[in-house]
């Protein structure tokens, strides 16, 4: 059982939240509530990372992120230390590849608010900010669930893209699923099938949890 | 004191420019589609006009000229919308509390309680919207509207998702709390007997347009133009030539010649469009004379006659103008006293001062 990489993973899968669900609440939200003529296109660029396959992501990544590129140049001189085949790289293209995950059901959740409640909210006399707080989060909550769990366990699972663009370094991006691929390279049957379990039961558990809590979430709702 | 109101908009057309009395409960009628919601979007700034101005008094909401343009959190409205519009994850108290927010929250509490009290929906306070009846959402909703004292109560068809019983209690209850606040109300509905029975003032709206505007009763019975009273779904409309000198013309209705009030609508030599109200046409009685039947007589043979509730309205071809129907309304006991029946020969008068002048050049005008 390599329990670095399982550790790697959560961090990863955490930080990864961390930074995609709040730009998620404003993007989605944006775009369920924009007339912006814009708005297919900027749907169709959140929705690639869902179409294309993992290694073409991770070129691009790569190519992104690498030392010659302008980003990743950038960033090296900026910290002083490179981008591509870092953790901090990891948690760029996990941002990335994740961004339909959270965007999408953050999206549909604002857009499920109708108009007359938007619009009494500003009858109201509230605030935009207090209209979002009081209102329009709390009723877009579930969308906020699902985006998280999706999010967390996608990212625990995810193994192309970080191949690509983190290699497999022990400790540093070597994730458990690269970790279990690893194992079975090596004829480690037994170290995989503990590790893929793990896997197996964490991602369940999440998921799980996400349908226990939207279902007490909408209960009360049904009754 | 007065709410002035002049807006033009392209998607959906609206071309207003009208003054209503502050303090009184306006009634908005027209035709689906006929941009009554539109209206009230863009007073409460929902709907951003492409030109416009806007004031309450001197207090200006909307001034596009001005690069004026209040937001609607900032415009003393309260606003119901048609579903209402509640907050679905918040109870009765928390909806009326949230209009309340600029209040310190012990206050805001029995405020709200205070309000929904009011609305009579006290004790249910707890309850989400969804565990309410429609009339009880219905009250919530107008509990919240009112709960910031505004100034202007923008009801769009508040009573249309309720059944009629609640609907009654609904409508004395808009009566009460106005009568209790005094807010002006905007009360928007297709259905003009709701309106005649609640406000106090009428705005008839076609096609983005105010056909006519001003106190309910002149309103009613004294449309402007054949869109009016098509609006008011007047029956008897007419068209005829006015006929002899200033000192004595005369209306011609087929080969009757009526006299008509002494006002410029009636100038000889022209063709008007006219209306007379079916409860303005005069049966004359067939036990006694009645008083004015020397006015304007013109005999009848009753063509149909239908019973609704205690009203009856007969339709009558005029003598000589078998293809016109002449609408009379009339209650039930006066039609079994003068043994009304269909093929009935009767005599109406249609007096002098009930004939009501419409404009002819009102394109497609009957």
């Amino acid at each position: 059982m390599d329990w670095v990489a399982l550790r790697l993973s959560l961090a990863l899968a955490a930080v990864t939240l961390l930074v995609l669900l709040p730009a998620g609440v404003v993007a989605g939200r944006w775009l369920a509530t924009t007339r912006s003529r814009a708005r297919p296109w900027l749907e169709a660029l959140t929705a690639l990372p869902l179409v294309l396959p993992p290694t073409v992501i991770g070129y691009y990544l790569l190519v992104a992120l690498g030392a010659q590129s302008p980003l990743g140049g950038a960033f090296e001189r900026l910290f002083g230390a490179p981008l591509a085949f870092t953790f901090t790289g990891l948690v760029v293209a996990s941002v990335i590849v994740n961004i339909p995950f959270a965007v999408q059901p953050l999206q549909r959740a604002f857009a499920a608010i109708p108009q007359d409640v938007r619009e009494a909210a500003q009858c109201c006399g509230l605030t935009r900010w207090q209209a979002f707080a009081r209102i329009e989060l709390p009723l877009a909550w579930p969308g906020v669930l699902s985006a998280a769990v999706l999010t967390f366990a996608h990212t625990l699972g995810e193994f192309g893209v970080v191949l690509m663009v983190g290699g497999s370094i022990p400790g540093e991006t070597k994730t458990v699923a690269i970790a279990i691929y690893d194992r079975v390279q090596a004829f480690d049957s037994a170290g995989a099938g503990a590790m893929a379990l793990l896997l197996l039961v964490v991602s369940f558990a999440t998921v799980a949890l996400s349908y226990v809590l939207s279902e007490r979430w909408l209960a009360p709702a049904r009754r | 004191m007065s709410l002035r109101i002049a807006l033009v908009h392209d998607g959906p057309p609206l071309d207003v420019d009208l003054a209503l009395p502050a303090g009184e409960i306006v009634g908005i009628v027209g035709p689906s589609g006929s941009g009554k919601t539109s209206l009230l979007r863009a007073i409460a700034g929902l709907l951003r006009p492409r030109r416009g101005r806007i004031a309450f008094d001197h207090d200006v909401w909307l001034d596009t000229a001005h690069r004026v343009d209040r937001p609607t959190r900032e415009r003393p409205i309260g606003y119901v919308s048609q579903h209402y519009g509640l907050f679905p994850h918040l109870s009765a108290l928390g909806n009326v509390a949230c209009s309340l927010v600029g209040l310190p929250p012990a206050e805001r509490d029995a405020q709200a309680r205070a309000r929904l009290a009011q609305a009579h929906v006290a004790g249910l306070e707890d309850r989400r919207p969804r565990e309410l009846s429609g009339g009880q959402q219905q009250r919530v909703a107008m509990a919240r509207a009112l709960a910031r004292n505004p100034r202007l109560l923008l009801l769009d068809e508040p009573f249309s998702s309720v059944d009629r019983s609640t609907r009654k209690r609904l409508y004395v209850e808009l009566k009460r709390l106005h009568a209790e606040l005094a807010p002006t109300v905007l009360l928007v509905t297709h259905d003009l007997d709701e309106a005649a029975m609640l406000a106090s003032h009428l705005c008839l709206m076609q096609r983005g347009r105010i056909v006519q505007h001003g106190p309910v009763r002149e309103v009613m019975t004294r449309p402007a133009t054949s869109a009016a009273a098509r609006l008011l779904d007047l029956p008897n409309l007419f068209e005829g030539a006015i006929e002899g000198t200033s000192a004595a013309r005369r209306l011609l209705f087929g080969p009757h010649r009526l006299e008509v009030p002494d006002s410029g609508a009636f100038a000889a030599g022209r063709t008007i469009a006219w209306t007379i109200l079916p409860t303005r046409v005069l049966l004359h009685r067939v036990d006694r004379p009645s008083h004015g039947e020397r006015e304007n007589p013109v005999p009848a043979t009753i063509a149909d006659l239908v019973v609704l509730g205690d009203d009856v309205i007969a339709r009558l071809a005029p003598e000589g103008m078998p293809q016109a129907r002449l609408t009379l309304k009339v209650s039930q006991h006066v039609a079994e006293r003068n043994a009304l029946a269909v093929g009935r020969g009767v005599t109406v008068s249609l007096l002098r001062d009930a004939i009501v002048p419409l404009d002819a050049k009102e394109p497609g005008a009957a």
